[in-house]
């Protein structure tokens, strides 16, 4: 919405300055510009395309350095050797869960908050909202937080990263923005006059005119549950509850993937190419979901983004 | 419902009123009221420790009292100036190569008058944003990889060589560097909007008074996203104390440690690691108080400025 409306006036105007002035110095500028965003866009899509490209190459052209912008012989090992990997499907069905019982606790845990502080005529709300505020600001600290954690119970166990984190004051902020600049007052009036009571408004008027902020909270914490891995790291002992991240970062990062038990491997440097080659498909095949659909919601990012920026 | 029963000792009347018409709106946000008591007052009452004795057995609240003893400590020990220094430096070296970034790729994109191409390097800028810190950072450890790894051969061509994972001296230019690629098409979506609400009135003014296209960019562009710039700058410098644990952690190793090694990171390892629960948390602790004086000041300025703060 915001977006066309302020796209709108700026056609005529890119006309004008195209007929008007193109002096010689501006043409040399306008080369510049090219130039600086061609490179900008190479230098962000290059990695992109390598880790691709590698990820669909065989191990010998991986270790060797053949690669560098399309694959080299061809062939899916990689990715067959991804998905035999026991602990990459646990952790990819881990993830899977947190992003949605996550995503969904946070989502009602965020509009349960923003809602009655949305509200002018709720006389505590400003009171509440200086709790969050402060909250947001200052935090106990780590060690506090997790001797809270690990007396609830809550450690070693997939709860242990989703309630702690339950809501994020900043989201609340956003959405408690969009309810008090998007939803008329003369709309809870109305609703009070026919009778309507507060529980009612919440489900029946607010949350359907409220898909778009819906949308861009559940992208955020959603984008937050699949990509970090710290409190998986501190909270969770039992390999078989980590999720994606932290499996990949033993796998990535701390190299401990166990590929000498593949009788094929004859020398050391095939079996780092395999490494390697393993190393790149688990890159794509883990960052796959969010970078597939990015490009459909990015819109809501942008929406949520402008949201944060005004005050509240 | 803290606030009903607070108003009803002196004014019972109101509260009465307060709480039939909005008892709803108080059931509502019940739950959230819950959430913040347990995982975040409970943790700052808890913060305590740091001015006790830790003993598992007691309890926090039954610990023995040991003042300041922990907090002298880390002031006293050799670590302290290293990671104040190294968080600050790490910091400052993202704020004043990052923040710049952003607004140069917007200012560039608005100049572009083909849409199609416009929206293509938004799209593509944009997304390394959603790729994981375990994933930035393992791109980072192949392509540096002294032997395979594209930027270290190419690096090897012009007379770099060496593993620069190894080397504390690289630790800071990889960092930021990465951050640069990861976040500035994200971070350039502000500065976006705001130019695209700029009056064209102003450009056609600029043009008929001859002003190139550099001279409108100065003239017009810049002073229109002063405020966004100077909000942002701002905000961005409240963080420095407050930089993110994830990406350092997973970038730290044994040679680079000497540069690598921040607060976050300190804390974690003490506290978690090694088990010293007062101490690690009398450092959170102390982190945690400069921060919020920081971010509080720093919103201060911000909204005398912009009149936008984060609340």
């Amino acid at each position: 919405m915001v977006k066309t409306q302020q796209r709108a006036p700026k056609a005529p105007e890119a006309a004008v300055r195209k007929k008007v002035n193109q002096s010689t110095g501006d043409r040399v500028f306008m080369g510049l510009i090219y130039t600086f965003l061609i490179i900008a866009l190479v230098l962000v899509l290059y990695p992109l395309i390598y880790v691709v490209s590698s990820s669909f190459s065989s191990a010998h052209a991986v270790i060797s350095g053949q690669v560098w912008l399309f694959p080299v012989e061809p062939t899916l090992d990689g990715y067959l050797r991804v998905f035999k990997n026991g602990s990459v499907l646990t952790g990819f069905k881990n993830s899977f869960i947190l992003l949605f019982v996550g995503t969904s606790i946070n989502v009602v845990m965020t509009i349960l908050a923003a809602y009655p502080m949305s509200r002018r005529t709720f006389g505590a709300g400003r009171l509440i909202m200086r709790l969050f505020v402060f909250c947001m600001i200052f935090s106990g600290g780590l060690i506090p937080m997790y001797i809270v954690v690990n007396s609830l119970h809550l450690t070693d166990s997939l709860w242990g990263l989703m309630l702690p984190n339950a809501l994020t004051v900043y989201y609340v902020i956003i959405a408690r923005t969009f309810f008090s600049t998007t939803i008329p007052e003369e709309l809870y009036e109305s609703a009070y006059l026919d009778g309507c009571q507060d529980f009612r408004i919440l489900f029946s008027i607010v949350l359907p005119l409220s898909k778009a902020v819906i949308a861009v909270l559940a992208l955020m914490y959603g984008i937050q549950h699949w990509n970090s891995y710290f409190n998986s790291l501190i909270y969770l002992k039992s390999q078989e509850l980590y999720p994606l991240q932290l499996v990949l970062r033993n796998i990535l990062i701390q190299n401990s993937v166990d590929i000498s038990s593949v009788a094929d491997m004859k020398t050391m440097l095939e079996m780092e190419g395999m490494r390697d080659l393993l190393k790149y498909a688990l890159i794509v095949v883990s960052s796959l979901p969010i970078l597939a659909v990015y490009p459909f919601v990015q819109k809501y990012f942008v929406k949520g983004m402008m949201l944060g920026a005004v005050k509240g | 419902m803290k606030t009903s029963s607070r108003k009803k000792a002196g004014l019972p009347e109101l509260a009465r009123k307060e709480w039939r018409r909005n008892w709803q709106l108080y059931v509502i946000i019940l739950l959230p009221l819950v959430y913040l008591v347990v995982f975040h007052f409970t943790p700052m009452a808890g913060a305590v420790l740091a001015f006790k004795d830790f003993n598992i057995k007691a309890g926090i609240f039954g610990s023995d009292w040991a003042g300041l003893k922990y907090f002298r400590q880390f002031f006293n020990s050799p670590q302290f100036k290293t990671l104040i220094t190294n968080t600050l430096a790490l910091s400052f070296s993202q704020l004043v190569f990052g923040f710049p970034m952003p607004i140069l790729l917007a200012l560039a994109l608005n100049e572009v008058s083909s849409l199609r191409f416009k929206k293509t390097v938004q799209l593509v800028t944009y997304a390394p944003y959603f790729i994981s810190t375990v994933v930035l950072v393992s791109l980072v450890y192949q392509f540096l990889d002294p032997r395979s790894g594209f930027i270290s051969q190419a690096l090897q061509q012009v007379g770099i060589t060496g593993n620069l994972l190894g080397m504390s001296g690289a630790f800071r230019p990889v960092y930021v560097l990465s951050g640069i690629w990861q976040i500035t098409g994200y971070n350039a979506i502000l500065y976006i909007a705001a130019l695209s609400s700029v009056d064209p009135s102003l450009y056609e003014a600029a043009t008929v008074d001859g002003a190139s296209r550099l001279q409108r960019i100065i003239h017009v562009d810049l002073p229109c996203i002063m405020p966004t710039i100077i909000v942002l700058l701002i905000l961005e410098s409240g963080k420095v104390m407050n930089i993110g644990f994830e990406k350092v952690f997973l970038m730290q190793n044994d040679m680079n440690l000497i540069k690598s090694e921040i607060i976050s990171t300190y804390v974690y390892k003490i506290g978690l690691v090694n088990a010293q629960y007062s101490f690690s948390a009398a450092v959170g602790l102390f982190n945690s108080v400069v921060n919020a004086a920081l971010v509080i000041t720093v919103n201060r300025i911000a909204k005398r400025f912009g009149e936008v703060g984060l609340w």
